[in-house]
Protein backbone atom coordinates (compact mmCIF):
# COMPACT_ATOMS: atom_id res chain seq x y z
CA UNK A 1 0.00 0.00 0.00
CA UNK A 2 1.65 3.31 -0.98
CA UNK A 3 1.74 5.66 1.56
CA UNK A 4 0.29 9.13 1.73
CA UNK A 5 2.54 11.62 1.19
CA UNK A 6 1.44 14.04 4.17
CA UNK A 7 2.92 11.37 6.45
CA UNK A 8 6.39 11.25 4.67
CA UNK A 9 8.65 13.11 6.50
CA UNK A 10 11.56 13.44 4.42
CA UNK A 11 13.78 15.94 7.37
CA UNK A 12 12.50 14.00 9.92
CA UNK A 13 11.54 16.97 11.71
CA UNK A 14 8.21 17.02 10.39
CA UNK A 15 5.38 17.33 13.39
CA UNK A 16 1.34 17.21 13.40
CA UNK A 17 -0.57 20.36 14.65
CA UNK A 18 -2.64 19.94 17.86
CA UNK A 19 -5.38 21.55 17.90
CA UNK A 20 -5.97 22.24 21.23
CA UNK A 21 -10.11 23.54 22.05
CA UNK A 22 -9.81 27.42 23.17
CA UNK A 23 -10.80 28.18 26.57
CA UNK A 24 -14.09 30.94 27.09
CA UNK A 25 -11.65 34.01 27.42
CA UNK A 26 -10.26 32.85 24.31
CA UNK A 27 -13.33 32.45 22.61
CA UNK A 28 -15.16 36.00 23.76
CA UNK A 29 -12.14 37.38 21.67
CA UNK A 30 -12.81 40.89 23.30
CA UNK A 31 -9.77 40.89 25.50
CA UNK A 32 -7.44 40.14 22.77
CA UNK A 33 -9.00 43.08 20.58
CA UNK A 34 -8.63 45.17 24.12
CA UNK A 35 -4.71 44.11 23.89
CA UNK A 36 -4.36 44.95 20.33
CA UNK A 37 -5.80 48.13 20.13
CA UNK A 38 -3.92 49.31 23.49
CA UNK A 39 -0.59 48.95 21.03
CA UNK A 40 -1.88 50.57 18.33
CA UNK A 41 -3.06 53.60 20.52
CA UNK A 42 0.48 53.49 21.94
CA UNK A 43 2.15 54.19 18.94
CA UNK A 44 -0.30 57.34 18.36
CA UNK A 45 1.91 59.40 21.02
CA UNK A 46 5.50 58.11 19.78
CA UNK A 47 7.85 59.71 17.89
CA UNK A 48 7.39 59.05 14.39
CA UNK A 49 9.98 57.36 12.44
CA UNK A 50 9.23 58.51 9.35
CA UNK A 51 9.83 62.33 7.47
CA UNK A 52 8.32 64.17 5.00
CA UNK A 53 10.88 63.40 2.53
CA UNK A 54 10.96 66.22 -0.20
CA UNK A 55 10.54 68.65 2.00
CA UNK A 56 12.08 67.62 5.10
CA UNK A 57 16.00 65.93 4.66
CA UNK A 58 17.19 63.64 7.01
CA UNK A 59 20.74 64.90 8.64
CA UNK A 60 23.46 63.31 6.72
CA UNK A 61 26.36 61.81 8.88
CA UNK A 62 29.50 64.24 8.74
CA UNK A 63 31.59 61.38 6.40
CA UNK A 64 29.01 61.11 4.06
CA UNK A 65 30.06 60.31 0.30
CA UNK A 66 27.84 60.77 -2.38
CA UNK A 67 27.70 62.61 -5.58
CA UNK A 68 31.37 63.44 -7.00
CA UNK A 69 31.71 66.97 -8.16
CA UNK A 70 34.93 68.48 -9.95
CA UNK A 71 35.81 71.69 -7.98
CA UNK A 72 37.20 74.62 -9.22
CA UNK A 73 39.98 77.07 -8.10
CA UNK A 74 39.58 80.51 -6.16
CA UNK A 75 39.51 82.27 -10.01
CA UNK A 76 36.82 79.36 -10.95
CA UNK A 77 39.02 77.61 -13.14
CA UNK A 78 38.99 73.54 -13.22
CA UNK A 79 41.46 71.94 -10.57
CA UNK A 80 41.61 68.52 -12.73
CA UNK A 81 44.34 68.06 -14.69
CA UNK A 82 43.19 64.33 -15.86
CA UNK A 83 46.37 62.61 -14.64
CA UNK A 84 44.38 59.60 -13.70
CA UNK A 85 45.29 58.90 -10.42
CA UNK A 86 41.42 58.08 -9.54
CA UNK A 87 40.40 55.98 -12.15
CA UNK A 88 43.90 53.76 -11.47
CA UNK A 89 42.78 54.20 -7.60
CA UNK A 90 39.04 53.31 -8.18
CA UNK A 91 38.15 49.74 -7.37
CA UNK A 92 35.28 49.89 -9.15
CA UNK A 93 36.56 50.94 -12.39
CA UNK A 94 34.27 53.37 -12.75
CA UNK A 95 35.89 56.18 -14.02
CA UNK A 96 37.06 57.47 -17.39
CA UNK A 97 38.41 60.42 -18.96
CA UNK A 98 40.10 62.00 -21.92
CA UNK A 99 42.76 64.25 -21.35
CA UNK A 100 43.07 67.68 -23.76
CA UNK A 101 45.84 70.83 -23.95
CA UNK A 102 44.82 73.81 -23.32
CA UNK A 103 44.56 76.36 -25.95
CA UNK A 104 45.95 79.75 -25.25
CA UNK A 105 43.09 82.00 -23.71
CA UNK A 106 41.65 79.44 -22.20
CA UNK A 107 43.62 79.93 -18.91
CA UNK A 108 40.83 81.70 -17.13
CA UNK A 109 38.68 77.69 -17.78
CA UNK A 110 41.42 75.05 -16.74
CA UNK A 111 43.99 75.73 -14.25
CA UNK A 112 46.72 73.80 -16.15
CA UNK A 113 48.10 73.37 -19.47
CA UNK A 114 46.35 69.71 -19.59
CA UNK A 115 43.09 69.50 -18.58
CA UNK A 116 39.92 66.71 -19.07
CA UNK A 117 38.14 66.87 -21.99
CA UNK A 118 36.11 64.11 -20.67
CA UNK A 119 35.43 62.79 -17.65
CA UNK A 120 32.86 60.53 -16.93
CA UNK A 121 32.08 58.41 -13.78
CA UNK A 122 29.46 55.22 -14.09
CA UNK A 123 27.49 56.08 -11.15
CA UNK A 124 25.87 52.13 -11.40
CA UNK A 125 29.44 50.98 -10.83
CA UNK A 126 30.82 53.14 -8.89
CA UNK A 127 30.85 52.18 -4.95
CA UNK A 128 31.36 55.26 -3.20
CA UNK A 129 34.31 54.22 -1.34
CA UNK A 130 36.03 57.59 -1.68
CA UNK A 131 39.86 56.43 -3.22
CA UNK A 132 39.38 59.15 -5.92
CA UNK A 133 39.09 61.82 -3.52
CA UNK A 134 42.37 60.10 -1.58
CA UNK A 135 44.15 59.85 -4.37
CA UNK A 136 43.41 63.12 -6.29
CA UNK A 137 47.16 65.42 -6.40
CA UNK A 138 45.43 68.61 -7.26
CA UNK A 139 42.06 67.84 -4.82
CA UNK A 140 39.62 68.73 -7.75
CA UNK A 141 37.02 65.46 -6.90
CA UNK A 142 35.49 65.57 -4.25
CA UNK A 143 32.36 63.30 -2.90
CA UNK A 144 29.36 65.86 -1.66
CA UNK A 145 26.68 65.08 0.58
CA UNK A 146 24.10 64.89 -3.02
CA UNK A 147 22.15 61.20 -3.62
CA UNK A 148 22.21 60.22 -7.42
CA UNK A 149 19.07 60.91 -8.82
CA UNK A 150 17.15 58.26 -9.70
CA UNK A 151 16.48 57.45 -13.85
CA UNK A 152 15.26 55.26 -16.50
CA UNK A 153 17.83 54.56 -18.32
CA UNK A 154 21.34 53.09 -18.04
CA UNK A 155 22.89 55.95 -19.49
CA UNK A 156 21.90 57.94 -17.65
CA UNK A 157 23.65 57.40 -14.68
CA UNK A 158 26.87 58.07 -16.65
CA UNK A 159 28.06 61.23 -15.64
CA UNK A 160 29.76 63.58 -18.04
CA UNK A 161 31.47 66.40 -16.74
CA UNK A 162 28.20 68.80 -17.58
CA UNK A 163 27.29 66.51 -14.15
CA UNK A 164 29.96 66.79 -12.57
CA UNK A 165 31.76 69.86 -12.49
CA UNK A 166 30.96 72.52 -10.05
CA UNK A 167 28.61 75.05 -11.38
CA UNK A 168 29.98 78.10 -12.03
CA UNK A 169 26.85 79.86 -10.14
CA UNK A 170 28.10 78.22 -6.87
CA UNK A 171 31.47 79.00 -7.01
CA UNK A 172 30.29 82.88 -7.55
CA UNK A 173 27.83 81.93 -4.53
CA UNK A 174 30.78 80.91 -2.38
CA UNK A 175 33.01 83.29 -3.57
CA UNK A 176 30.65 85.62 -1.70
CA UNK B 1 90.37 38.90 -12.87
CA UNK B 2 89.31 41.26 -10.35
CA UNK B 3 87.04 40.33 -7.42
CA UNK B 4 84.91 42.80 -5.97
CA UNK B 5 81.97 42.85 -2.84
CA UNK B 6 79.09 44.71 -3.26
CA UNK B 7 77.14 44.67 -0.15
CA UNK B 8 78.86 41.53 1.35
CA UNK B 9 77.90 39.87 -2.11
CA UNK B 10 81.57 38.48 -3.83
CA UNK B 11 81.58 38.89 -7.74
CA UNK B 12 83.96 38.44 -10.67
CA UNK B 13 84.46 40.65 -13.31
CA UNK B 14 86.53 41.59 -16.19
CA UNK B 15 89.32 44.32 -15.55
CA UNK B 16 87.92 47.97 -16.47
CA UNK B 17 84.66 47.18 -15.30
CA UNK B 18 82.78 49.90 -13.39
CA UNK B 19 81.23 49.41 -9.91
CA UNK B 20 77.46 49.80 -11.40
CA UNK B 21 78.19 47.28 -13.83
CA UNK B 22 79.63 44.47 -11.40
CA UNK B 23 76.57 45.29 -9.32
CA UNK B 24 74.21 45.15 -12.22
CA UNK B 25 76.16 41.85 -12.69
CA UNK B 26 74.95 41.00 -9.22
CA UNK B 27 71.08 42.40 -9.91
CA UNK B 28 68.65 43.26 -7.12
CA UNK B 29 68.14 45.77 -4.62
CA UNK B 30 71.84 46.57 -4.73
CA UNK B 31 71.99 47.91 -7.94
CA UNK B 32 72.81 51.97 -7.55
CA UNK B 33 70.49 54.19 -9.32
CA UNK B 34 71.43 55.75 -12.34
CA UNK B 35 70.26 59.23 -13.59
CA UNK B 36 72.90 60.50 -15.95
CA UNK B 37 74.74 57.06 -17.13
CA UNK B 38 73.72 55.02 -19.43
CA UNK B 39 75.83 51.79 -20.50
CA UNK B 40 75.17 52.07 -24.50
CA UNK B 41 75.94 55.59 -24.29
CA UNK B 42 79.60 56.09 -24.23
CA UNK B 43 80.80 58.88 -22.00
CA UNK B 44 77.78 58.96 -20.03
CA UNK B 45 77.81 59.15 -16.82
CA UNK B 46 79.36 61.24 -13.46
CA UNK B 47 76.71 64.28 -13.53
CA UNK B 48 74.42 62.97 -11.32
CA UNK B 49 75.59 62.00 -8.20
CA UNK B 50 72.93 59.36 -7.25
CA UNK B 51 74.77 56.13 -8.07
CA UNK B 52 77.77 57.73 -5.63
CA UNK B 53 78.58 54.30 -3.24
CA UNK B 54 80.93 54.14 -0.57
CA UNK B 55 84.24 52.15 -1.08
CA UNK B 56 85.31 50.94 2.55
CA UNK B 57 88.35 48.86 0.99
CA UNK B 58 90.35 49.88 -1.69
CA UNK B 59 92.30 46.77 -3.20
CA UNK B 60 94.08 44.24 -1.65
CA UNK B 61 97.20 46.04 -2.54
CA UNK B 62 96.10 49.12 -0.99
CA UNK B 63 93.38 48.29 1.78
CA UNK B 64 92.59 51.92 2.58
CA UNK B 65 89.13 53.04 2.29
CA UNK B 66 88.11 55.74 0.26
CA UNK B 67 88.03 58.71 2.31
CA UNK B 68 85.02 60.45 -0.13
CA UNK B 69 82.09 58.47 -1.69
CA UNK B 70 83.12 57.36 -4.91
CA UNK B 71 80.56 57.39 -8.29
CA UNK B 72 79.80 54.08 -9.01
CA UNK B 73 79.13 54.59 -12.70
CA UNK B 74 82.88 55.67 -12.96
CA UNK B 75 84.67 53.90 -10.86
CA UNK B 76 86.87 50.78 -12.23
CA UNK B 77 86.68 47.87 -9.68
CA UNK B 78 90.25 46.95 -8.44
CA UNK B 79 91.31 43.50 -7.15
CA UNK B 80 89.54 42.87 -3.58
CA UNK B 81 87.72 45.71 -3.27
CA UNK B 82 84.61 46.56 -0.90
CA UNK B 83 81.94 48.15 -1.82
CA UNK B 84 79.08 49.64 0.37
CA UNK B 85 75.76 50.37 -0.86
CA UNK B 86 73.00 49.85 0.76
CA UNK B 87 74.31 48.79 4.10
CA UNK B 88 76.26 52.11 4.20
CA UNK B 89 73.94 54.33 6.28
CA UNK B 90 76.69 57.08 4.82
CA UNK B 91 75.59 56.55 0.99
CA UNK B 92 71.95 56.55 1.96
CA UNK B 93 72.00 59.94 4.39
CA UNK B 94 74.55 61.43 0.71
CA UNK B 95 71.38 59.90 -1.53
CA UNK B 96 69.21 61.67 0.30
CA UNK B 97 70.49 65.02 -0.06
CA UNK B 98 71.26 64.27 -3.66
CA UNK B 99 67.93 63.80 -4.84
CA UNK B 100 67.14 67.07 -2.71
CA UNK B 101 69.12 68.60 -4.83
CA UNK B 102 68.01 67.17 -8.34
CA UNK B 103 64.00 67.91 -7.03
CA UNK B 104 65.36 72.11 -6.27
CA UNK B 105 64.51 73.12 -9.85
CA UNK B 106 62.12 69.65 -10.40
CA UNK B 107 58.51 71.54 -11.36
CA UNK B 108 55.95 68.90 -8.69
CA UNK B 109 53.91 68.79 -12.29
CA UNK B 110 54.16 64.83 -12.09
CA UNK B 111 49.71 64.81 -12.69
CA UNK B 112 50.26 66.67 -16.38
CA UNK B 113 53.95 65.06 -17.09
CA UNK B 114 53.59 62.14 -19.67
CA UNK B 115 56.32 60.68 -17.90
CA UNK B 116 55.13 59.85 -14.86
CA UNK B 117 54.66 56.45 -13.62
CA UNK B 118 58.03 55.48 -15.56
CA UNK B 119 59.95 58.15 -14.46
CA UNK B 120 63.10 57.40 -13.14
CA UNK B 121 63.32 60.69 -10.71
CA UNK B 122 60.09 59.63 -9.19
CA UNK B 123 61.17 56.46 -8.11
CA UNK B 124 64.13 57.65 -6.61
CA UNK B 125 62.31 60.39 -4.76
CA UNK B 126 60.16 58.31 -3.65
CA UNK B 127 62.48 55.87 -2.80
CA UNK B 128 64.58 58.73 -0.75
CA UNK B 129 63.22 62.06 -1.05
CA UNK B 130 61.50 63.98 1.85
CA UNK B 131 58.24 65.07 1.35
CA UNK B 132 58.77 68.85 2.10
CA UNK B 133 61.13 71.12 0.29
CA UNK B 134 63.49 73.27 2.26
CA UNK B 135 64.23 74.78 -0.61
CA UNK B 136 62.46 79.15 -0.33
CA UNK B 137 64.36 80.74 -3.68
CA UNK B 138 62.48 80.86 -6.87
CA UNK B 139 62.77 78.11 -9.17
CA UNK B 140 63.76 78.07 -12.34
CA UNK B 141 61.21 77.94 -15.12
CA UNK B 142 61.40 77.99 -19.18
CA UNK B 143 58.89 77.98 -21.66
CA UNK B 144 58.34 74.65 -23.64
CA UNK B 145 59.98 74.40 -26.56
CA UNK B 146 59.01 72.08 -29.71
CA UNK B 147 62.20 70.29 -30.90
CA UNK B 148 60.40 69.58 -34.34
CA UNK B 149 57.28 68.73 -34.81
CA UNK B 150 57.35 65.33 -33.08
CA UNK B 151 59.95 66.29 -29.63
CA UNK B 152 58.48 68.41 -26.92
CA UNK B 153 61.23 69.96 -24.72
CA UNK B 154 60.08 70.96 -20.85
CA UNK B 155 63.12 72.71 -19.98
CA UNK B 156 61.82 72.94 -16.29
CA UNK B 157 61.57 69.04 -15.89
CA UNK B 158 65.69 68.82 -17.03
CA UNK B 159 68.03 67.65 -14.74
CA UNK B 160 71.15 68.09 -17.09
CA UNK B 161 71.95 64.42 -17.14
CA UNK B 162 73.38 64.94 -20.78
CA UNK B 163 71.97 61.65 -22.49
CA UNK B 164 70.06 62.96 -24.86
CA UNK B 165 73.24 64.99 -26.25
CA UNK B 166 74.83 61.67 -26.51
CA UNK B 167 72.14 60.43 -28.48
CA UNK B 168 72.58 62.86 -30.36
CA UNK B 169 76.55 63.07 -31.00
CA UNK B 170 76.64 58.90 -31.06
CA UNK B 171 73.79 57.75 -33.45
CA UNK B 172 72.78 60.88 -35.19
CA UNK B 173 75.03 62.26 -37.87
CA UNK B 174 75.48 66.05 -36.96
CA UNK B 175 74.26 67.18 -33.71
CA UNK B 176 71.96 70.44 -33.58
CA UNK B 177 71.28 70.52 -30.11
CA UNK B 178 73.50 70.75 -27.11
CA UNK B 179 73.45 72.26 -23.83
CA UNK B 180 74.58 76.09 -23.79
CA UNK B 181 75.07 78.48 -21.19
CA UNK B 182 76.64 77.26 -17.56
CA UNK B 183 76.04 76.46 -14.21
CA UNK B 184 72.40 77.21 -12.96
CA UNK B 185 72.00 78.82 -16.30
CA UNK B 186 72.37 75.91 -18.58
CA UNK B 187 70.55 74.28 -20.52
CA UNK B 188 69.59 72.31 -23.51
CA UNK B 189 68.60 73.64 -26.62
CA UNK B 190 68.97 73.42 -29.81
CA UNK B 191 70.78 76.22 -31.34
CA UNK B 192 68.57 79.32 -32.47
CA UNK B 193 65.51 76.82 -32.04
CA UNK B 194 66.78 74.19 -35.02
CA UNK B 195 65.02 71.71 -35.78
CA UNK B 196 66.07 67.81 -34.57
CA UNK B 197 64.83 66.49 -37.91
CA UNK B 198 67.41 63.00 -37.90
CA UNK B 199 65.77 59.67 -38.67
CA UNK B 200 67.69 58.27 -35.39
CA UNK B 201 66.51 61.74 -32.90
CA UNK B 202 63.31 60.15 -31.62
CA UNK B 203 65.66 58.27 -29.29
CA UNK B 204 66.22 61.36 -27.05
CA UNK B 205 62.22 60.80 -25.61
CA UNK B 206 63.47 57.02 -24.33
CA UNK B 207 67.29 58.14 -22.68
CA UNK B 208 65.73 60.96 -20.94
CA UNK B 209 65.30 59.63 -17.42
CA UNK B 210 62.79 62.35 -16.92
CA UNK B 211 59.73 64.14 -18.68
CA UNK B 212 62.17 66.68 -20.24
CA UNK B 213 61.99 65.43 -23.74
CA UNK B 214 58.42 64.04 -24.54
CA UNK B 215 56.57 62.58 -27.35
CA UNK B 216 54.65 64.91 -28.74
CA UNK B 217 52.60 62.23 -30.84
CA UNK B 218 51.86 60.50 -27.74
CA UNK B 219 51.17 63.86 -25.43
CA UNK B 220 48.89 63.68 -22.68
CA UNK B 221 46.77 61.15 -25.00
CA UNK B 222 46.69 58.70 -22.11
CA UNK B 223 48.80 57.85 -18.77
CA UNK B 224 51.11 55.12 -19.05
CA UNK B 225 49.19 53.21 -16.34
CA UNK B 226 46.27 52.80 -18.41
CA UNK B 227 48.12 51.01 -21.19
CA UNK B 228 49.29 47.58 -21.57
CA UNK B 229 53.12 47.04 -23.17
CA UNK B 230 53.56 44.74 -26.15
CA UNK B 231 56.59 43.36 -27.48
CA UNK B 232 56.29 44.06 -31.35
CA UNK B 233 58.26 44.25 -34.44
CA UNK B 234 58.61 44.48 -37.88
CA UNK B 235 60.92 45.00 -40.96
CA UNK B 236 62.59 48.58 -40.80
CA UNK B 237 65.45 49.21 -42.96
CA UNK B 238 66.06 52.13 -40.78
CA UNK B 239 66.79 50.36 -37.14
CA UNK B 240 66.35 47.03 -36.49
CA UNK B 241 62.62 46.85 -35.41
CA UNK B 242 62.17 45.96 -32.54
CA UNK B 243 60.04 48.47 -30.23
CA UNK B 244 57.60 47.73 -27.40
CA UNK B 245 53.87 49.09 -28.29
CA UNK B 246 51.72 50.62 -25.94
CA UNK B 247 48.22 49.47 -26.42
CA UNK B 248 44.54 50.54 -25.24
CA UNK B 249 42.59 47.72 -26.50
CA UNK B 250 43.26 47.17 -29.77
CA UNK B 251 44.44 50.64 -30.54
CA UNK B 252 48.85 51.65 -30.16
CA UNK B 253 49.28 55.00 -28.49
CA UNK B 254 52.42 55.00 -28.57
CA UNK B 255 55.60 53.19 -29.77
CA UNK B 256 59.07 52.58 -27.50
CA UNK B 257 62.24 51.01 -27.48
CA UNK B 258 62.58 48.49 -25.36
CA UNK B 259 63.32 48.52 -21.98
CA UNK B 260 65.45 46.57 -19.49
CA UNK B 261 64.87 46.66 -15.72
CA UNK B 262 67.58 49.54 -14.97
CA UNK B 263 65.21 51.64 -17.44
CA UNK B 264 68.28 50.89 -20.51
CA UNK B 265 67.28 49.68 -23.88
CA UNK B 266 67.92 45.97 -24.11
CA UNK B 267 70.75 44.94 -26.38
CA UNK B 268 71.03 42.43 -28.54
CA UNK B 269 73.83 39.23 -28.43
CA UNK B 270 76.48 41.61 -29.74
CA UNK B 271 75.52 44.29 -27.59
CA UNK B 272 74.05 46.30 -29.95
CA UNK B 273 71.45 48.51 -29.02
CA UNK B 274 67.84 48.24 -29.90
CA UNK B 275 67.24 51.86 -30.70
CA UNK B 276 64.43 52.79 -32.98
CA UNK B 277 63.79 54.71 -36.46
CA UNK B 278 61.42 57.88 -35.97
CA UNK B 279 59.26 56.09 -38.69
CA UNK B 280 58.44 53.32 -36.49
CA UNK B 281 58.15 55.42 -33.64
CA UNK B 282 55.96 58.07 -35.14
CA UNK B 283 53.82 56.68 -38.12
CA UNK B 284 53.42 53.62 -37.19
CA UNK B 285 50.06 53.38 -35.32
CA UNK B 286 48.22 50.78 -36.73
CA UNK B 287 48.04 46.93 -35.57
CA UNK B 288 48.32 45.62 -38.70
CA UNK B 289 52.14 46.66 -39.26
CA UNK B 290 53.29 45.16 -36.25
CA UNK B 291 53.66 42.11 -35.23
CA UNK B 292 53.26 41.67 -31.60
CA UNK B 293 55.21 38.53 -29.86
CA UNK B 294 53.58 39.25 -26.36
CA UNK B 295 52.70 40.81 -23.14
CA UNK B 296 55.80 42.99 -21.98
CA UNK B 297 56.82 42.16 -18.20
CA UNK B 298 57.25 44.83 -15.98
CA UNK B 299 59.04 45.40 -12.71
CA UNK B 300 56.46 43.55 -10.30
CA UNK B 301 56.12 47.14 -7.90
CA UNK B 302 55.44 49.52 -11.16
CA UNK B 303 52.58 50.95 -11.70
CA UNK B 304 52.39 50.19 -15.62
CA UNK B 305 51.14 46.56 -14.50
CA UNK B 306 47.66 48.39 -13.06
CA UNK B 307 46.93 48.50 -17.14
CA UNK B 308 44.11 45.65 -17.54
CA UNK B 309 43.40 45.94 -21.31
CA UNK B 310 44.19 43.44 -22.80
CA UNK B 311 43.91 42.12 -26.99
CA UNK B 312 41.09 40.83 -27.74
CA UNK B 313 41.20 36.80 -27.32
CA UNK B 314 40.41 34.76 -30.66
CA UNK B 315 37.22 32.70 -30.28
CA UNK B 316 38.72 28.94 -29.90
CA UNK B 317 37.02 26.03 -32.40
CA UNK B 318 37.71 22.76 -31.05
CA UNK B 319 37.88 20.38 -34.24
CA UNK B 320 35.41 17.75 -32.86
CA UNK B 321 32.15 16.38 -34.11
CA UNK B 322 29.84 19.37 -32.95
CA UNK B 323 27.26 17.34 -32.14
CA UNK B 324 29.70 15.64 -29.25
CA UNK B 325 28.29 18.29 -27.15
CA UNK B 326 24.78 18.03 -27.79
CA UNK B 327 23.92 14.32 -26.50
CA UNK B 328 21.98 12.05 -28.20
CA UNK B 329 18.86 12.69 -29.40
CA UNK B 330 16.78 10.46 -26.78
CA UNK B 331 18.59 12.06 -23.93
CA UNK B 332 17.97 15.77 -25.04
CA UNK B 333 14.01 15.04 -24.32
CA UNK B 334 15.10 14.56 -20.46
CA UNK B 335 16.87 17.82 -20.22
CA UNK B 336 14.94 20.70 -19.08
CA UNK B 337 16.04 23.21 -21.52
CA UNK B 338 15.31 21.00 -24.94
CA UNK B 339 12.89 23.49 -25.35
CA UNK B 340 15.49 26.23 -26.10
CA UNK B 341 16.35 27.31 -29.17
CA UNK B 342 19.89 25.98 -30.40
CA UNK B 343 21.93 27.10 -32.89
CA UNK B 344 22.86 24.14 -34.78
CA UNK B 345 22.50 23.46 -38.59
CA UNK B 346 23.50 19.76 -38.31
CA UNK B 347 20.18 19.25 -36.82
Amino acid sequence: MATDIKSISLSGRKKEVSVKEMTFMEKIYLPEIAKGMGITLRHFFKKKVTINYPEEKREFSPVYRGRHILMRDENGAERCVACGLCAVACPAEAITMVAAERKPGEEGLYREEKYASVYEINMLRCIFCGLCEEACPKDAIYLTEDLIKPDFTREGFIYGKDKLVMPLEDKIEKIK
Amino acid sequence: MPKVTIDGVTIEVEPGTTIMNAARKIGGDLVPPAMCYYSTLKTSGGKCRVCLVEVTKGSDANSNPMPKLQASCCTPVMDGMEVKNLTSPRVQDMRQGVVEFLLINHPLDCPICDQAGECDLQDLSFGYGVSGSRYKEERRTFDKIDIGDKIQLHMTRCILCYRCTYVADQLTPGRVHGVIDRGDAAEISTYIQHAVDNEMSGNMIDVCPVGALTDKTFRFKSRVWFLKPFDAHRDCEKCCGKVTVWMFGNEIYRVTSRKNVFREVECDENGQPFFICNECRYDKKDKNDWVIEGVRKKEEWSVINQGKYMLDTEKVIIDADPRLSFGRKEDRKAISMVNLKVDNKQE
